[in-house]
């Protein structure tokens, strides 16, 4: 089944052309990788289906399981199973990430006709993925992503994404500023998340990560185009001869 | 029909308003003459405008142009209205003592309930039974600011609280003030003194009665933290939407005393709290926070004075204020560390988050410090809420409406949390949460 279908998406920024004829279709389960040099307009993309203000669509269409994505508000794109996992997370002092991930997790049950999860219930749930992702409880307590360094936030995004259990997950550069043991665990969580239910679309500029989460289909993106689409070998050839070859392409 | 008390640029004919009003006004012997020269102090002033320094934002002579006359004495009509709007606002525990019309209501109050260490009186009972005219300093004016001259000269009524050394009152002391009239003034004025070691809550709650609208409040507090003692102090105003609220609190910290203040503005349509805290004891400690939610043409101004006139004090302030559609938001933050008070330690950080592009927001911190071993700090910042985070929540689930009020509660938390004890602190964030539920 196609989960999401972009077709000949053109989006602007302050009246310039980022995305420029965009085509993907994703079906659900798979993992799809898309690569491409800084500035390509993959976290664009990345807003763009999380529905972020500030940008126009000026063509296409994005659909996610049929229904037209874009004319839908942010939470209701999340209560129906879209979750971006940010390159920069945001830090939200005050409120702390207790607080958050309980708020936001009741908004989307209730948005999916679920009842509210208990206190024990809910703390069951968050101390469990918390541990698998060396998440302390003292992170818990604080703002949210406040004092946490590059890699804490990422895996608080993993924790997020494991407990709102989405069906399409876009992972935004999840793998930058990791050393190599944070890029293990975020990875492991990553996977422990994969499911014949669960659709991702990781996003890199690097090959590393894709040998952690193996794709099983890996897209080039070169000035806001897919410019060449391909099995997980693909990445091998992009490490391996670099981005050039496609800008002139692009 | 509108009877015009005193204008800004009067002349001596106005006084004879005073003479009217001081039939009404309690205190016999020297208090009337007392009043007569405060009265002629606020004349030679007028209404403060924004060519005094302190003033500067709050133009008063032009947003009210004219002082209203005095509020009738309340019938049995009002006191039943006000007693209504009083239940809304009571705080859980408290010893509710209720003013209405700037009026004494014994009826409304929990006089019966009192602790044995808690001492109160109305301002009216002391000034009238003090023959000799001893109790003449009450109404005494301390300050040259015109605004609390006329209060001196106007006073109808207010409390005058008192406990003794060492006693520590458990229920906080609400003093509710009442308006159930229409383009009229109150003027109260109370005072609360706390003997060595004494510690209480007052809380202050200015409200209106169904149907109340475009009157004038005006109240002096004049409160005494003695040595060692701590008082906690909630000023919270809710006045009609298009009423005027000035309020000043003048208060003296003795040796290793502690004062928490917090003031909340929430609506209203011109409001001033001027707070002048002096600390006069070593390692007294003043704590003064606030939030204002100021929506529709609300102009409100805190003002506070803090004067460092000994060593090893310490004062810490923060000030958040919530500014939607033509709102005015005015923080103005005076610390003075006189020669003497080494080892001062102050801060002050004022915020305000713009919510619509109307909003306006004055911080004018002012330092003026002529001690050399001293810590100060001051910040102030105004702006929208960050469309990042606000994206970022919405990412996840909440709405627009939740996800900014989310950020809101945030925002203002960083003062409330600074409210010692938990009730009051969940006092104050009920309200506030009412007021975002409305606003939003
Ligand atoms: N909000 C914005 N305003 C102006 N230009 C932007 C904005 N966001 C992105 N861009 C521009 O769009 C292009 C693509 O950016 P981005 O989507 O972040 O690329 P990538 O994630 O592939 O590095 C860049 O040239 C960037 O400068
Ligand atoms: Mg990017």
């Amino acid at each position: 089944m196609t989960l999401l279908e972009i077709q000949d998406l053109h989006v602007g920024v302050d009246s310039r052309e980022i995305i420029r004829g965009l085509d993907l279709m994703v079906n659900a389960g798979e993992v799809h990788a898309i690569m491409g040099p800084n500035g390509s307009g993959k976290s664009t993309l990345s807003h763009v289906i999380a529905g972020k203000p500030g940008y126009e669509v000026t063509g296409g269409q994005i659909l996610f399981r049929g229904e037209d994505l874009l004319e839908m508000e942010p939470n209701e794109r999340a209560a129906k199973g879209v979750f971006l996992a940010f390159q920069y997370p945001v830090e939200i002092p005050g409120v702390t990430t207790m607080n958050f991930l309980r708020t936001a997790l009741n908004a989307q049950r209730k948005a999916r006709g679920r009842g509210e999860l208990s206190t024990p219930e809910f703390l069951k749930k968050v101390r469990e993925v918390a541990g698998s992702l060396n998440i302390t409880r003292d992170m818990l307590k604080r703002g949210v992503n406040v004092g946490f360094s590059g890699g804490e936030k990422k895996r608080n995004e993993v924790l997020q994404m494991a407990l709102f259990e989405p069906s399409l997950c876009i992972l935004d550069e999840i793998d930058s500023g990791l050393d190599i043991d944070a890029l293990r665990i975020v990875a492991s969580g990553i996977n422990g998340l994969r499911s014949p239910e669960r659709t991702m679309i990781v996003i890199t500029h690097y090959q590393r990560l894709l040998h952690y989460i193996v794709p099983d289909y890996v897209h080039v993106m070169s000035k806001g185009r897919v410019v060449k689409s391909g099995g997980k070998e693909l990445a091998l050839e992009l490490e391996a001869c670099g981005y050039a070859q496609f800008e002139t392409a692009a | 029909m509108k009877q015009v008390l005193a204008k800004a640029d009067a002349g001596s004919a106005t006084s004879n308003f005073l003479a009217a009003a001081l039939e009404r006004l309690p205190g016999a012997g020297l208090v009337p003459h007392i009043r007569a020269r405060a009265f002629e102090a606020y004349e030679r002033a007028g209404l403060p405008h924004r060519r005094m320094e302190a003033w500067r934002y709050t133009d008063l002579r032009a947003l009210i142009s004219e002082v209203l006359p005095l509020a009738p004495r309340p019938d049995a009509a009002a006191l039943a209205r006000a007693k209504a709007s009083a239940r809304r606002v009571a705080v859980d525990q408290a010893v509710k003592l209720v003013l209405v019309d700037g009026i004494f209501a014994p009826e409304l109050s929990d006089l019966g309930e009192l602790e044995n260490e808690l001492h109160v009186q109305s301002l009216r009972e002391v000034l009238e039974n003090s023959a000799t005219g001893a109790m003449a300093g009450l109404v005494l004016s301390t300050t040259d600011d015109a605004v609390i001259s006329l209060n001196a000269a106007m006073a109808s009524d207010g409390l005058v609280i008192s406990i003794a050394e060492g006693n520590t009152i458990r229920r906080p002391i609400q003093i509710v003030q009442v308006a159930t009239g229409s383009s009229v003034s109150a003027f109260t004025r109370s005072y609360l003194q706390l003997d060595k070691g004494a510690h209480a809550t007052v809380v202050q709650s200015f409200i209106s009665a169904e149907g109340a609208s475009g009157y004038q409040a005006n109240d002096v507090l004049i409160a005494l933290a003695g040595d060692e003692a701590s008082l906690s102090h909630l000023r919270i105003a809710a006045d009609a939407a298009d009423a005027v609220n000035i309020s000043s609190g003048i208060i003296a910290v003795g040796t290793r005393a502690k004062l928490d203040l917090f003031s909340m503005t929430c609506s209203g349509s011109i409001n001033r709290y001027q707070g002048f805290v002096t600390l006069g004891g070593e390692g007294s400690k003043l704590s003064a926070n606030g939030v204002n939610l100021i929506k529709d043409k609300l102009h409100a101004d805190t003002t506070i004075v803090v004067d460092h006139a000994v060593p090893h004090c310490t004062s810490r302030q923060k000030f958040r204020a919530v500014v939607d559609d033509c709102g005015r938001s005015v923080f103005q933050g005076r610390i003075v560390v006189r020669p003497v008070a080494q080892k001062t330690v102050a801060s002050l950080s004022t915020r305000a988050l713009l919510l619509s592009d109307q909003a306006e927001a004055d911080n004018k911190p002012e330092l003026e410090i002529s001690a050399d071993n001293v810590t100060c700090s001051h910040g102030a910042t105004s702006g929208a809420l960050d469309g990042n985070l606000v994206f970022y929540l919405r990412a996840r689930g909440l709405s627009d409406k939740d996800a900014q009020m989310l950020l809101i509660k945030a925002f203002i938390g960083e003062s409330i949390e600074e409210i010692f004890a938990d009730n009051l602190r969940d006092f104050v964030t009920a309200q506030a949460e009412h007021w975002l539920q409305e606003r939003l």
